[in-house]
């Protein structure tokens, strides 16, 4: 699904370059749920935004689902996001004065899907989230959990190949981030290409793989025996 | 995308999120086009006014009198009077051939002189007596109530006692029912039957609603004037330059009655023409000024959009990187936000116009009745509507491309990563 080889990236800051990523070679298989874990400054969020083509390469190739990811331009960039990839936000990135179901309807909305099909899909993944109640909520009137549960829906709504989450739990309580892992897992077990990015241990666990990321390099690349999290909740 | 309905929904959802920022906004292009309109109307309808003031007198017409001499001259000294006499008449038909029309006038108590007493029964009253021609109304138009008429040529070769008098002489001699047609008043003691009644219109100069007129044969007998002209009205063919008549009736005037050609007091004249373009240039200008003031106006309201879109660009960075990452392309960003300023723009402008259109009616309807104030019917050309709409939708789409190109110009990570 993901086919990483010999990534470079590297920041100008002032006179300095800040080389970030060194040489990553990564590849993810179609179905897997791979933590990346790595301290702050490892480039794991680097390496998200490029996965996500929210930022571009240096050197090196990505091919996501046999598409070279190559000579990307802002159009194209959003394009591919549109159909390729779904993301889930630390902050939820909600939009503020949308309702629930206006939130998980817009990137459908960029699809130019009408109307009407968009309404009865987004339900249909408010639906799944466990959220169908709440669609005419605006995000301020939800809990932090509901919300990263309509920012799941959302990401889910254009059928992405990947969903990519960033720190997903980062700014939820542990009972709370143990119920969005546990909707992760079961989107996961029905077939959907999952990474997170965490610096959490326990939430790491609960993915299949653990790519560990240090000073721009992988130094460790597992898998690991799923943590359910419906035994925590 | 300017079409599709989910464009509008999304434009509306973000132009009202902020409304009292948005209304502001909206006021300011607003006040800029009910200027404009207001304004343009405005001049419009002095333009008007204007018009209908001078269309009672031939646009290409002069008045020319005599006065004293100023310059010695074949043996005269200076100080000395002219009076016209009726045979300059026929000298300046024949030695100017741009005179289409010309009326020797007499008039009692006009320029000095008692107005007559003028008698019907046991009422009176003072009135000036005019001594024309038919064709005077060639040039200075005269309306004659129903069932009335000007002096005809019989009135003339026959010296006939007829007169035309005023609405007021009507009002103040006869009773409010009675027909004046064919009834008598006495000038002067003298019996005239009354032929007709002029309708008074504004239109400067020295006549009054009071006027009679009589035959210029019977005036002259009346007093004495003999020969004598008072003033010459003059109407030149419409396509020659009045200016060039005026000097040209001037000189011939100047040889008949021995007057140094470099003497320019000697002959007094008042040319409607001349006097016709410095009103008409000062309502010109007025126009361009309004348009100016107006468009000016505008732009300092577009701007203010403009303003205003940057700082709600500005606010929604990270909304904006939201829908980047999502699918919005830098296209669709773009898009929306310039659509956003025009349609914002052309809102204003069009409350703006209506709004002017109001106010113009409302002056309009205020100012029917009056008579001696230049204004008439408000009115602002399509044309000049619609190119302000143009105006406004053309420099809301370029106030709109800065915000927009700021919205595209940040990355969405970044945008993203504000907090």
């Amino acid at each position: 699904m993901i086919e990483i080889k010999n990534l470079h990236k590297s920041y100008k800051i002032g006179k300095n370059e800040l080389h970030v990523l060194k040489g990553i070679n990564f590849s993810v298989e179609s179905g897997e749920m791979v933590a990346i874990m790595g301290s702050s400054g490892s480039g794991k969020s680097t390496l998200l935004n490029i996965i996500g083509m929210l930022d571009i390469l240096d050197s090196g190739t990505y091919t996501l689902d046999g598409v070279p990811i190559v000579e990307l331009n802002e159009t194209k960039a959003a394009k591919y996001r549109n159909r390729f990839l779904g993301f889930i936000f630390q902050s939820f990135n909600l939009i503020s004065y949308k309702t629930a179901l206006e939130n998980v309807a817009l990137p459908l909305y960029y699809q130019k899907i009408s109307r009407k099909e968009r309404e009865s899909k987004s339900m249909h993944y408010l639906e799944k989230v466990g959220l169908s109640n709440w669609a005419a909520h605006l995000p301020n009137e939800l809990s932090g959990g509901q919300k990263q549960r309509v920012a799941i829906a959302r990401a889910l709504a254009a059928e992405p190949k990947v969903l990519l989450a960033d720190e997903p739990t980062g700014a939820l309580d542990s009972k709370t981030s143990y119920e969005v892992m546990q909707l992760l897992q079961q989107i996961n077990d029905e077939g959907k290409t999952i990474l997170v990015v965490t610096h959490e241990e326990d939430i790491a666990k609960m993915c299949k793989r653990i790519v560990n990321l240090k000073d721009g390099v992988i130094i460790n690349d597992e898998k690991i025996n799923q943590k359910r999290a419906i035994d925590y909740v | 995308m300017l079409f599709r309905r989910d464009t509008w929904t999304e434009i509306f959802s973000s132009i009202t999120k902020n409304k009292a920022r948005t209304t502001i906004t909206v006021i300011g292009v607003l006040w800029g086009i009910f200027i404009y309109i207001t304004l343009s109307g405005a001049a419009k309808g002095l333009d008007n006014g204007f018009e209908r003031q001078f269309k009672r007198v031939a646009m290409n017409s002069m008045f020319v009198w005599t006065q004293q001499t100023s310059v010695p001259y074949k043996g005269y000294k200076t100080g000395r009077s002219i009076q016209l006499k009726l045979k300059d008449i026929s000298k300046l038909k024949q030695q100017v051939a741009e005179i289409q029309y010309i009326a020797p006038r007499n008039a009692k108590g006009v320029f000095g002189g008692e107005s007559p007493i003028i008698n019907r029964g046991l009422r009176h009253g003072n009135y000036n007596v005019y001594g024309d021609f038919p064709v005077v109304v060639k040039i200075a138009t005269k309306d004659i109530y129903d069932g009335g008429r000007f002096i005809n040529e019989a009135d003339i070769t026959e010296s006939r006692k007829v007169c035309v008098i005023g609405e007021r002489t009507q009002n103040e001699l006869f009773l409010k029912k009675e027909n004046p047609i064919g009834k008598f008043i006495s000038i002067d003691k003298i019996f005239f039957q009354v032929v007709g009644v002029h309708k008074f219109q504004q239109g400067g100069g020295f006549e009054d609603d009071g006027d009679i007129y009589i035959p210029f044969t019977t005036f002259r007998k009346l007093y004495n004037a003999g020969d004598n002209v008072g003033w010459l009205a003059i109407a030149a063919y419409n396509n020659v330059d009045v200016m060039e008549v005026e000097k040209k009736v001037k000189n011939v005037l100047k040889e008949q009655h021995n007057i140094a050609p470099d003497d320019d007091r000697a002959i007094g004249s008042f040319n409607l023409g001349e006097i016709f373009n410095k009103v008409q240039g000062f309502s010109k200008g007025l126009t361009l000024l309004s348009m100016i003031v107006g468009i000016a106006t505008i732009l300092a309201g577009v701007i203010g959009i403009g303003n205003i879109l940057l700082i709600s660009v500005r606010e929604r960075t990270k909304e904006l990187g939201i829908r980047r990452a999502l699918g919005a392309t830098p296209g669709e960003v773009r898009g929306q936000i310039i659509i956003e300023s025009v349609f914002l723009t052309l809102i204003s402008g069009i409350f703006g116009i209506i709004l002017g259109a109001l106010v113009l009616a409302g002056v309009n309807e205020g100012t029917k009745d009056v008579t001696d104030f230049p204004y008439t019917n408000p009115t602002v050309p399509i044309p000049f509507i619609l190119g302000a709409l143009l105006i406004m939708i053309v420099m809301g789409t370029l106030i709109g491309l800065i915000p927009a190109q700021r919205a595209v110009s940040i990355k969405p990570i970044d945008a993203l990563r504000e907090e």
